[in-house]
């Protein structure tokens, strides 16, 4: 069976006045049907772009992709404007991290619904607006027949967010790409949302890739999980797999930087430095500057991803020896457990 | 809306009553006898008293500003010249239509030049087409609109000889004297007064515009516009100008007001008798009524269009209430 969407060696770089910014380097990753996956990082790794690249929604003025994009089997990197056109919004729709200013504001949030409908649907407007109201019916908007004629200032975050997600899931697509969709949400909407999510992604079989730098939502919602550092991914794996037995210095340190209600720390974990320019990134490894098990090999050769021994599926790239990993990992695992434990 | 209105309507007193205040006292303030020179240069001081009783000019400021509030409140009447007597409110109905063929027709090149261009230029910022906008802006800001009046009146009007050098002619009201009329010949001779005005006047709409669609174009409902698939051309239409040009209505509206009180430079450069010769005349001889009669329909005409832009703009941007 073919993947709904297959990620192979996508490269992304921006043409800036001081060179190319590789704002995405080789990333492999695939999303089933109806499957979620998280991409996880910090901000400017290449989460965004990525995913704006699958979208072809990239200023083509100054990018340059490359690698493949196969969206049912049929590569769409690089296809025609008006074949993603009837892709977007139809079979692949997007919803983005800030609500208040993602719908116009100018147009009713009826008004950007049946807008959707009618760019892919050859069906009167009456009919449309039906599907509006329905839409945010499913989306949990109380008298939705009313509010479809509100403007979006007239909503709240949350419920701008559910209008979002109304639009995105109007067509019944088959992909639904989330751009960080509840950072910019109160924690109790937070999790509405993605419950919600959830729900409409059991009903409808939407498959979800979920960008986030919230491991918690990712542990809520994602089957696999795509760690992102420096425009490359560095680990992937299954969400068992990556909370369980995390390969990665970097995915440890994103763990151990998790806060916790049930830990009696004073002060977070933190991984130190920055991540580094994509103008100009350090050789070998673009984590070693910031490793603290960094070795002589990490900063001459660039590691690729392998698979971890006895654990198929799981896949990550860091030089270090199994050993010391497992070490690591289960020192990282008896810390958060001794944490939960105290309680 | 409709508290919004009568408060407006209030200010627009107050400001009224503001404006022709100022107009009266910085009129007395000038050491200049308006009697004196309406008597004549030959005029005996016996006579230059009379002609002071006359025109009310011996009565102190506050009488005079209260028996012309009558009169406008009253009789809706603007008083007379002192120059030779005759209706203010004529002066303005004749040289009003004129001055609003100027400044509304410009106004509209303005916009069907500036807005192409500026959206063309923010779709392709740094391009040639984009540079030659620019230096264009830079032009039509920095030349003085009578220079460009007189380098068209003298290439179109008289080395070409395709276009009037100057002159207007009448639409409606055709005089029987007159050899020309209608809205051919009325247009004919409009034609570089509206381009003087809005190779000048363009210049920072483009460059607004320009701006305004740049800035919406980076916003997030562009992003998502595109994401749900909707054509370029759509994009632009439906979600970038209706925002991006908000802004520009405002600009828009005080413009014309603006305008409206006399584009004097355009206006004599093309012997166009509106408005702005108008205000010089009256300034000149010393014509206080003609003057405030100018200077309150230039404020009318800002406080309506202000007022015109207000309800426009509540009713493009749903955020705005007028409260």
């Amino acid at each position: 069976m073919t993947a709904l969407l297959d990620v192979r060696d996508l490269r992304t770089q921006f043409k800036t006045e001081d060179g190319f910014v590789k704002a995405v380097d080789g990333v492999n990753f695939s999303v089933e049907s109806g499957q979620t996956i998280g991409i996880v990082g910090e901000s400017g790794c290449g989460k965004s772009v990525t995913c704006l690249t699958i979208m072809g929604l990239n200023e083509s003025r100054n990018t340059e992709s490359s690698g493949q994009v196969l969206f049912n089997g049929e590569e769409i990197l690089g296809a025609s404007r008006s074949h993603l056109r009837s892709l977007r919004g139809s079979e692949i729709a997007m919803i983005f991290q800030d609500p208040m200013t993602s719908l116009n504001p100018v147009h009713t949030v009826g008004r950007q619904l049946v807008e959707t409908v009618l760019l892919h649907n050859d069906i009167s407007k009456s009919t449309a607006r039906e599907r509006a109201v329905e839409a945010l019916k499913e989306v949990g908007i109380p008298r939705a027949d009313q509010r479809v004629d509100d403007y979006p200032h007239q909503f709240s975050g949350g419920m701008r967010q559910r209008a979002m997600i109304a639009m995105a899931m109007i067509n019944d697509p088959k992909l639904l790409i989330a751009d960080e969709p509840t950072t910019a949400l109160d924690v109790t909407t937070q999790a509405q949302i993605l419950a919600l999510m959830k729900k409409l992604q059991e009903d409808h079989g939407t498959a979800i890739v979920m960008i986030t730098h919230d491991l918690g939502v990712v542990a809520e919602t994602a089957d696999e999980v795509v760690v992102m550092y420096a425009a490359k991914v560095v680990e992937r794996g299954t969400v068992d797999s990556i909370f369980n037995a995390p390969q990665h210095p970097y995915t440890w340190g994103l763990l151990g930087s998790l806060p916790r209600l049930d830990a009696d720390i004073d002060r977070l974990a933190q991984i130190p430095g920055q991540p580094p320019s994509l103008l100009n990134p350090p050789p070998g490894c673009r984590f070693n500057p910031r490793c603290p098990y960094v070795m002589e090999v990490c900063r001459q050769k660039v590691p690729e991803l392998r698979g971890v021994s006895h654990e198929p599926g799981h896949l990550q790239a860091c030089f270090l020896d199994e050993e010391t990993k497992s070490r690591e990992a289960a020192r990282l695992f008896a810390a958060t457990m001794a944490g939960s434990a105290s309680n | 809306m409709f508290r919004y209105l009568v408060r407006r309507l209030l200010w627009a007193i107050v400001l009224f009553l503001a404006v022709t205040i100022v107009t009266y006292v910085i009129f007395f303030l000038v050491p200049a006898n308006p009697a004196r020179l309406a008597a004549g240069q030959a005029a005996t001081p016996e006579r230059i008293a009379l002609v002071e009783e006359r025109l009310g000019l011996n009565e102190p400021i506050y009488e005079q500003y209260w028996g012309f509030l009558r009169r406008l409140i009253f009789d809706g009447s603007l008083g007379e010249s002192f120059v030779d007597r005759s209706s203010v409110n004529d002066e303005i109905f004749r040289a009003a239509p004129i001055t609003a063929s100027l400044v509304f027709g410009a106004m509209l090149l303005v916009l069907c030049i500036s807005i192409p261009i500026g959206i063309l230029s923010a779709l392709r910022p740094r391009s040639l087409l984009d540079r030659v906008a620019m230096s264009y802006v830079l032009l039509g800001i920095s030349l003085p609109s009578f220079w460009i009046a007189l380098v068209l009146s003298y290439i179109f009007g008289y080395k070409l000889g395709v276009t009037p050098i100057a002159g207007y002619c009448e639409v409606i009201s055709v005089p029987q004297a007159s050899n020309c009329g209608g809205f051919g010949d009325w247009a004919y001779h409009m034609v570089l007064p509206w381009a003087a005005l809005a190779i000048v006047q363009a210049g920072i709409y483009v460059r607004f515009v320009r701006a305004e669609v740049m800035d919406t174009m980076t916003q997030d409902f562009v992003r998502t516009a595109r994401a749900k698939g909707a054509p370029e051309r759509r994009v632009m239409k439906d979600h970038i100008l209706r925002n991006a040009l908000l802004p520009v209505i405002t600009i828009l509206g005080m413009d014309i007001g603006l305008s409206l009180g006399g584009a004097i430079f355009i206006e004599t450069v093309f012997g166009l008798n509106g408005l702005g010769g108008t205000a010089i005349r009256s300034i000149g001889q010393f014509d206080l009524p003609v003057l405030q009669g100018v200077v309150i329909f230039g404020a009318v005409a800002i406080i309506i269009f202000t007022l015109i832009v207000d309800l426009l703009y509540a009713w493009v941007d749903p955020r705005i209430r007028l409260t």
